[in-house]
């Protein structure tokens, strides 16, 4: 992205040419250019940080990177407010909770960016008993961004990824203009395990099968 | 800064002190205290009967005021039993740890509770049950604390697998010679890091409500009691977290209110508990090293240094121990020092976010942070998770210039000598920042009534909660490992023990100033070491990745900066630790919050958290 | 008098406002993003305190030698006169053990002929989701055939695809490790006595000593 594409002139659409010397005033453009223009422009990030990679996103936001200049400094405490989740960092059994309950509430159109090897697979700690292998296990992401943690300027480098992704999109194919509600993604219960109720009948299965099995192997009487 | 508090040095370290302490306590009770004899092992091991009035003896008798660490070893198939393992010091003469075991059996493991003698046992005990499945009699709130109830199982056991369990021991025998390629989820029938218990149906599952952590609050309590008269007021309990833009974190805070007063808070944590210890105690020795970073993931070089210590301490039980060479120290306790600057510089900037002065101080504060991560990443290769120490010293010398290698399109490069670079951030732009950071906050009004004598700690209760570092020290306490229990360098380098004596918001806010100051007074101290001792090794003996480990157990605790962190290391002569914990200053500095916050408003929560500075990493492993 | 401190600190803010002026003026003419430029608002000696904005894409901070991000594997240069391509890794199976995730898999190879194993690795994959960018696997690798890479521009859209790399996307040719770590590259090939690989130069030193005796008893 060369800094024109910034102005005016990345808004033009190629398909109507405009005199040089008006390039700069004058935009002609279709409405889902300009629909994507504006909403690639100012993304509001939800103010959620959570492990380590939280600390190089604030690194970001910070003067020396100035999130600013993405237009995404309105980082929004609420998530009614906010459209685009930056999962930085370990996601645990115990905060999916939560970051279900979140994504719920933020509003359409969303996005969801997965910051580090623990967003977007599970990250060093993955072997671990507590952590989600990977956000994607549970709300859709639009961008990962590896590294452990990706450096400020790897994360802008997602930042740009993703402004390119709602750049392509178009209003008559988006989601969240379709007739009818967009469905809430189901909350995780913590029970004796995180259980997700979207894997309900893969668990009662596995009961059965686990019950089956537990009886033919019922110990046979011992011998004298 | 004239009125600059001096601490009293404290002593320097006494010889072992555990046969004296043996003879002295044997005398009282003859057949409760005998010592571990065991390989490579010290201390004294306590009939559980007898705990508490051990414990109180060394208290009130011996000195030790000071718990700092107490932790559950399983040692199964090695006499199959839980250890419970306690640390404590004196705090006014300093000096090295008396270590103290009670033994319980696995089944029904059952210890009396030490909460009446050191009250900073708290959650350190919640912690052991929680994970060790050990129970705790006489503590008032035995619940888990990093995991949920309901959880299935106390996973630190070593006989308790989590469903991505692969092999006891690293390295895993499928990665090579015949490594196809494989995630974990392949090997988990639910394709999710998720396994239940055998019996376990969905259908006879109930979930526990939320009313069941909200038990115990305090809601009995008649309101008209409480209420002033002629003023009427409503308890609420409200809920700070884990999703808050100021709890640094996920942190979750539960606060009965009345009106607007806080009258009791519970801190829920656990929603960063990523299980470093059981991986830890799969890992190889050296392994571990870069899972320290990810601990408290500001100062991940003096994460370094204290795991670091505490396996050289356990390197040094064999017979072919060569210390670390004077330049590795050196540039070691150089690295620690740069930490412990940008630790406060960061606490001190989201301190004042929490107090609602949002960013712009903390982007003030943090802007010459960015220097001293540039530093970290042209010497250890990352600007946050160094993974710089080894055993016997560091990774690499430091390098010759702080440069760049352009690689990618637009890349910007930046060249100076590394010595020329430390030397205008030692000597002029840090202590520029700092004056700039005391001028632009220590006055300010706002700040002074938002943080004067707000969530005090008086020091017999900092003592007692175990609080660490800048928070006991904030409380009139001058204790500083690296003056009471020497290490490293520290001995010969001029520095005081800042201490601040009203033990609130504000002074833990100036004692951070003070620590920093400290702080480059060392580090100029260190820059004509560094330039004395250019070229000479970094590192004793060959750097192996499978170091020998003798058998045996270890602490290695250092002054970070947020306040003491131990590493209790044991090693049964294997290539992986059998138990590795953590002390988190972090995590038992939260042990004195509810006290601190009681009496005061709503609003002050969040700022009585932000002094305390934690790390959510660290406080939930 | 009450307020005063506010307003001091109210002055440093001030400062800050202003000083990013200052600066512009200072690189008035000059141009602001050439490489002189760019050392003085980074480096240390900046005038005032702080560091300015580093206005990424069009401008990045070049990383240093030691940055360590995702590694990958170091090859014989395709234009190498013998071996062209060639991986430098012998299969030894050291990086893999000292993993701290576990997130190396290696398939040793094996001779066709003979069944024996040979010393280069059939396949090779790297889980990037899993990998903690530690630098122990490039630390300890006896043969220097393991580095850490310093492209962090890596962000997709799918992992599923993309995110376990193999042998193929992985190597890189030894040109690309001595033009992105020269001084690095430089001792290392002081260590192992040449710019080629470690056993490439012990049979080329071993040729060498098979050749020394003929020579000399022909010239006898
Ligand atoms: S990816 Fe690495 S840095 Fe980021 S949260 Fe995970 S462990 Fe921390
Ligand atoms: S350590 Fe080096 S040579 Fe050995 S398997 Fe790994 S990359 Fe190959
Ligand atoms: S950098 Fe560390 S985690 Fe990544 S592959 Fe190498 S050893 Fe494994």
């Amino acid at each position: 992205m060369t800094h024109d594409d910034r102005g005016l002139k990345g808004l033009n659409n190629p398909d109507y040419p405009i005199p040089e010397e008006l390039q700069s005033t004058i935009a002609v453009t279709s409405l889902d250019r300009i629909y994507n223009w504006t909403r690639a422009k100012s993304m509001w990030p939800l103010l959620f940080g959570l492990a380590c990679c939280a600390i190089e996103m604030i690194a970001t936001a910070a003067s020396r990177y100035d999130l600013s200049r993405f237009g995404m400094e309105v980082m929004r405490a609420s998530p009614r407010q906010a459209d685009l989740l930056i999962v930085s960092g370990t996601v645990t059994k115990k905060m999916i909770v939560p970051i279900v309950r979140i994504y719920n509430q933020m509003p359409e159109p969303k996005y969801v960016l997965a910051m580090g090897a623990c967003a977007s697979g599970g990250g060093p700690f993955k072997e671990g008993y507590n952590v989600v292998s990977g956000i994607d296990t549970f709300i859709p992401v639009d961008v990962y961004v590896p590294g452990c943690p990706p450096t400020p300027q790897a994360l802008m480098h997602g930042f740009l990824t993703l402004q390119k992704k709602i750049e392509s999109q178009s209003l008559r194919t988006v989601p969240w203009y379709r007739s009818g509600e967009s469905e809430a993604i189901p909350v995780p219960i913590l029970g004796p395990d995180i259980i997700d109720p979207r894997q309900a009948d893969l668990i009662r299965r596995h009961a059965e099968q686990a019950a089956a099995s537990r009886d033919t192997t019922t110990p046979a009487p011992t011998e004298a | 800064m004239a009125e600059k508090p001096v601490a009293e040095q404290a002593g320097v370290a006494a010889p072992d002190p555990v046969a004296e302490i043996l003879a002295a306590l044997s005398e009282q009770y003859p057949d409760a205290v005998q010592a571990d004899t065991r390989k490579g092992y010290s201390g004294i091991v306590v009939r559980p009967e007898k705990l508490v009035e051990v414990a109180t003896a060394l208290r009130d008798q011996l000195g030790y005021d000071y718990l700092s660490s107490a932790t559950a070893v399983d040692y199964l198939g090695k006499g199959d039993h839980l250890e419970m393992v306690y640390h404590v010091y004196r705090i006014r003469q300093g000096g090295p740890a008396l270590v103290f075991k009670a033994l319980t059996p696995r089944v029904s493991a059952t210890l009396p509770s030490l909460i009446s003698v050191w009250p900073g046992a708290d959650l350190q005990e919640r912690e052991a049950y929680d994970l060790m499945g050990i129970r705790f009699e006489g503590h008032p709130n035995l619940k888990r604390i990093l995991l949920w109830e309901g959880f299935n199982g106390h996973p630190l056991r070593k006989d308790w697998k989590e469903a991505y369990y692969e092999q006891d021991q690293k390295p895993f025998d499928s990665r090579w010679p015949g490594g196809k390629v494989h995630r974990a989820e392949e090997n988990n029938p639910y394709g999710r890091n998720v396994s239940y218990p055998d019996d376990f149906t969905l259908e006879g599952y109930t979930p526990p409500d939320e009313n069941s952590i909200y038990a115990g609050l305090g809601m009995g309590v008649s309101m008209q009691e409480l209420a002033s008269p002629g003023l009427e007021t409503e308890r609420l309990i409200v809920n700070l977290g884990p999703h808050h833009p100021s709890t640094h974190g996920v942190f979750r805070m539960i606060v009965t209110l009345n009106g607007e007063t806080i009258e009791s808070l519970e801190p829920v944590m656990g929603y960063l508990h990523r299980n470093h210890e059981k991986i830890g105690e799969r890992n190889t020795f050296i392994q571990n090293m870069p899972f320290t970073d990810r601990l408290d993931y500001i100062s991940s070089m003096s994460n370094n240094f204290g795991y670091a210590m505490a396996v050289e301490k356990l390197l040094a039980l064999g017979a072919r121990y060569q210390p670390p060479p004077y330049r590795a120290e050196v540039i070691r306790v150089l690295m620690a020092e740069f930490t412990r600057v940008v630790n406060h510089l960061w606490a001190i900037g989201f301190l004042l976010n929490d107090l609602g002065a949002f960013f712009t101080p903390a982007l003030y504060a943090i802007g010459e942070r960015e220097l001293i991560l540039d530093f970290f990443e042209a010497t250890a290769g990352s600007r946050l998770m160094c993974n710089y120490m080894r055993f016997g010293g560091v990774f690499k010398d430091l390098p010759e210039r702080i440069q760049g290698i352009p690689l990618l399109t637009n890349d910007r490069v930046r060249n100076e000598p590394t010595m020329d670079f430390l030397d205008s951030l030692i000597n002029e732009r840090l202590p520029r920042a700092v004056d700039e950071l005391d001028r632009y906050l220590t006055k300010s009004e706002i700040m002074i009534t938002r943080c004067e004598g707000v969530g005090v700690l008086p020091p017999e209760m900092a003592i007692a909660y175990s609080t660490a570092g800048p928070v006991l020290r904030a409380s009139g306490v001058p204790y500083d490992i690296r003056r009471s229990d020497p290490y490293s360098i520290y001995p010969e380098l001029d520095f005081d023990v800042a201490v601040r004596y009203n033990g609130d918001i504000y002074d833990r806010y100036l004692i951070r100033l003070d620590e920093i100051r400290q702080s480059i007074r060392i580090l100029k101290q260190l820059l004509p070491r560094l330039r004395e001792t250019e070229g000479q090794p970094i590192i004793s003996g060959t750097k192996a990745y499978s170091p020998r480990v003798p058998e045996g157990e270890a602490y290695g605790r250092v002054e970070n900066p947020k306040g003491e962190l131990g590493f209790y290391v044991i090693s049964d002569g294997g290539q992986n630790a059998w138990r590795y914990h953590v002390r988190a200053p972090s995590y038992i500095n939260l042990t004195a919050l509810s006290e601190m916050c009681k009496g005061h408003k709503i609003a002050d929560v969040v700022a009585v958290l932000g002094s305390i500075d934690i790390v959510l990493g660290e406080t939930d492993r | 008098m009450y307020g005063l401190g506010v307003l001091k600190g109210m002055g440093v803010t001030l400062k800050h406002f202003m000083d990013t002026y200052i600066e512009d003026i200072q690189f008035l003419g000059k141009g602001k993003k050439t490489d002189a430029a760019f050392q003085i608002r980074q480096g240390s000696r900046a005038r005032s305190l702080g560091l300015f904005t580093v206005e990424y894409p069009e401008e990045k901070i070049a990383v240093p030698e030691r940055f360590r991000f995702i590694p990958f594997l170091v090859t014989n240069n395709l234009d190498d006169e013998e071996n062209p391509g060639k991986d430098w890794c012998t299969s030894c199976g050291i990086c893999p053990k000292v993993c701290p995730p576990q997130c190396i898999w290696i398939v040793r190879g094996t001779d066709p002929e003979t069944g024996r194993p040979k010393p280069e690795p059939e396949e090779f994959h790297i889980d990037i989701d899993l990998c903690m960018n530690c630098g122990l696997c490039a630390e300890f690798c006896p043969f220097d055939a393991i580095k850490m890479d310093h492209d962090y521009e890596l962000a997709s859209y799918d992992r599923s695809g993309h995110h376990i790399f193999d042998k193929q996307r992985l190597s890189k040719e030894f040109r690309y490790w001595r033009s992105i770590a020269p001084t690095i590259s430089a001792e290392e090939a002081e260590a192992r006595g040449g710019w080629e690989h470690k056993d490439t130069l012990k049979e080329k030193a071993k040729a060498a000593r098979a050749a020394k005796p003929t020579q000399e008893s022909a010239e006898s």
